[in-house]
């Protein structure tokens, strides 16, 4: 038996063909619009206790850190482009955190099995996954701006940020950002990418350092060593050259294999 | 409309779904039947776009699933109700799909309501929800676009009694207007009651396939006795297939060629009757046998 309404040779189970007529899909592109995607991407990202409290702890750090500075540390320092430096010591520490945790929620959780099936192309779902999380960063950045700032009322007022090294600063913090989307991509699981992202970086400069015949490769390939320009804000010709090839090896290449991964990878 | 045609997957040497090629129409609920293992999953994770078939091909409302236009709208999928994040509250869970779909938080309570999840449930993580309430939640995730067909995996899985016969409602009402639901399962009893037809899948391939009456009636002759053993060498020497059941025997033949011989050779029958479910679920145990993981001991 085969339906009447489709060159189909499967054979049918139950209903009727005709009454009601045959049911038609929707008209319209594939999948779902990229910004209720993006939406609701960064939505998960701040829905969960875990999310809420990563915002929540890095405001606090940033707070708690320039609060001790301006109280304790050495009055003559207690600059506006100092203290925007401390304020984001914590900050590239914990950003990468965000990016980790949206990436690897809908593999930990199997969270996927519903995100994929309402949006069956996952390129663009790791795209607001990125998007989202580097939007995030920057309204974390703009709240350690502004306590900066705050603190600088208290501390000794003057207002020596360039807008080299502040945009540097936001510039490294974003790479940090995307380098934990990478890394969550890459290994789809949320201990190993975090831990992969604060020791492995760590572990190449100690052997950079120790290994004296690797200090040069070190320049080029230490994420570290790499962004340390931007966030004095003195950016020559070849830190930019070795800024690109450090981000090239610890964000862009875990991120080309890490969105592979998550294209032709299975959703159980 | 569900049109799943040749489709195969293998892992490997390993064969999960074997050529498998069936349709579901408007206005039905199809219950696909089949052990754990069988490759029911697996064949709806191929008909949902979220794993690549090896061959065939699977299209729903004549599309291939992953060129449907915002699939939410048209297709409700639940394929696991514990795949959802702990940390969520479930009126959260379905207000960021609402988001996904393009629909109103109205419409959340509207699918909160449907399937009788209180406010105060919806506002609890899903962390301290039962297996039941995880159901209600997904079933109210796969409603939330109106969509026209439903793919259900293990969907009365954790529910009790009443709550598979509240379930059987809502998708009948469901196929009632027009709409077309899949679901599966891997207890004939539950399905029995949930579904109108149905699709049996051991192995990775399809063995049986109809309409439920239809299936049942093929069941043969279920016939009890004071003396079972001794009825089915009388009946094992007329050339009648007999096969032994928990509660007597299974007899491929009419009834009437059954009582026949009891009466000839004077055997007590305490039970007679055509049909049944015997011999359907005699054909599913023996599938749950053959892929058993318990041995000889199930």
């Amino acid at each position: 038996m085969s339906s009447t309404t489709t060159p189909s040779t499967a054979p049918a189970v139950g209903g009727t063909t005709g009454s009601a007529g045959t049911p038609t899909a929707l008209p319209g592109r594939p999948g779902v619009p990229f910004a209720r995607t993006l939406q609701a991407e960064v939505r998960k990202m701040v829905d969960t206790r875990a999310g809420r409290w990563m915002v929540i702890v890095m405001a606090a750090l940033t707070v708690l850190i320039l609060a001790a500075f301006v109280l304790w540390g050495p009055a003559e320092d207690a600059s506006f482009g100092n203290l925007l430096q401390v304020s984001t010591l914590p900050l590239a520490m914990l950003l990468p955190v965000i990016g980790i945790m949206a990436a690897t929620a809908e593999w930990t959780q199997r969270t996927g099995l519903v995100t994929f099936t309402l949006e069956p192309r996952r390129g663009r779902v790791v795209l607001a996954k990125a998007l989202g999380a580097l939007a995030l960063g920057l309204v974390v950045m703009a709240v350690a701006f502004a306590a900066a700032a705050l603190a600088n009322l208290a501390g000794n007022g003057a207002w020596d940020l360039e807008v080299a090294a502040g945009a540097g600063l936001v510039l490294a913090l974003l790479i940090y950002v995307l380098q934990g989307v990478a890394f969550g991509l890459l290994f789809l699981n949320t201990p190993v990418a975090i831990v992969t992202v604060l020791v492995l970086p760590t572990a190449w400069t100690i052997v950079t350092q120790v290994f004296s015949s690797l200090s040069d490769v070190g320049q080029w390939l230490d994420l570290d060593s790499v962004t340390r320009p931007l966030f004095d804000g003195e950016m020559a010709g070849q830190d930019w050259a070795q800024l690109g090839t450090g981000v090239g090896v610890w964000v862009l290449l875990p991120l080309a294999i890490g969105t592979w991964r998550v294209l032709t990878r299975e959703v159980k | 409309m569900i049109t799943v045609e040749n489709l195969t997957k293998r892992y490997g040497g390993f064969t999960a779904v074997d050529d498998i090629s069936f349709e579901v129409r408007p206005g039905s609920v199809v219950g696909f039947l089949g052990p754990n293992g069988a490759g029911k999953s697996t064949a709806m994770r191929m008909m949902t776009g979220l794993t690549p078939p090896t061959s065939g091909r699977a299209t729903i409302l004549g599309q291939p699933y992953r060129d449907l236009h915002n699939p939410g709208r048209q297709v409700g999928v639940m394929l696991d109700a514990s795949a959802q994040h702990p940390g969520r509250t479930g009126r959260e869970v379905l207000r960021v799909a609402a988001v996904s779909i393009g629909v109103t938080k109205a419409r959340v309570e509207e699918a909160l309501a449907l399937v009788g999840l209180t406010d105060e449930e919806a506002g609890r993580r899903v962390r301290n929800y039962s297996l039941g309430m995880r159901q209600r939640l997904g079933i109210a995730a796969a409603l939330l676009g109106e969509p026209q067909v439903l793919v259900l995996d293990e969907p009365a899985n954790g529910l009790d009694p009443q709550g598979i016969h509240w379930m059987r409602g809502l998708l009948r009402r469901f196929a009632d207007g027009g709409g077309t639901v899949l679901l599966s399962s891997h207890l004939l009893h539950e399905v029995q009651i949930v579904a109108d037809d149905l699709v049996m899948i051991g192995r990775g391939r399809i063995v049986a396939m109809g309409s439920k009456e239809e299936l049942l009636s093929r069941g043969g002759t279920a016939v009890s006795s004071t003396d079972d053993g001794r009825l089915a060498q009388l009946l094992q020497a007329a050339d009648v297939p007999v096969t032994r059941t928990g509660s007597g025997l299974v007899v491929e033949a009419e009834p009437r060629v059954v009582g026949e011989i009891a009466a000839r050779e004077s055997v007590v029958l305490l039970e007679l009757r055509s049909g049944g479910s015997e011999g359907l679920e005699e054909m599913f145990l023996g599938l749950t046998a053959a892929t058993s993981r318990e041995g000889d001991a199930a």
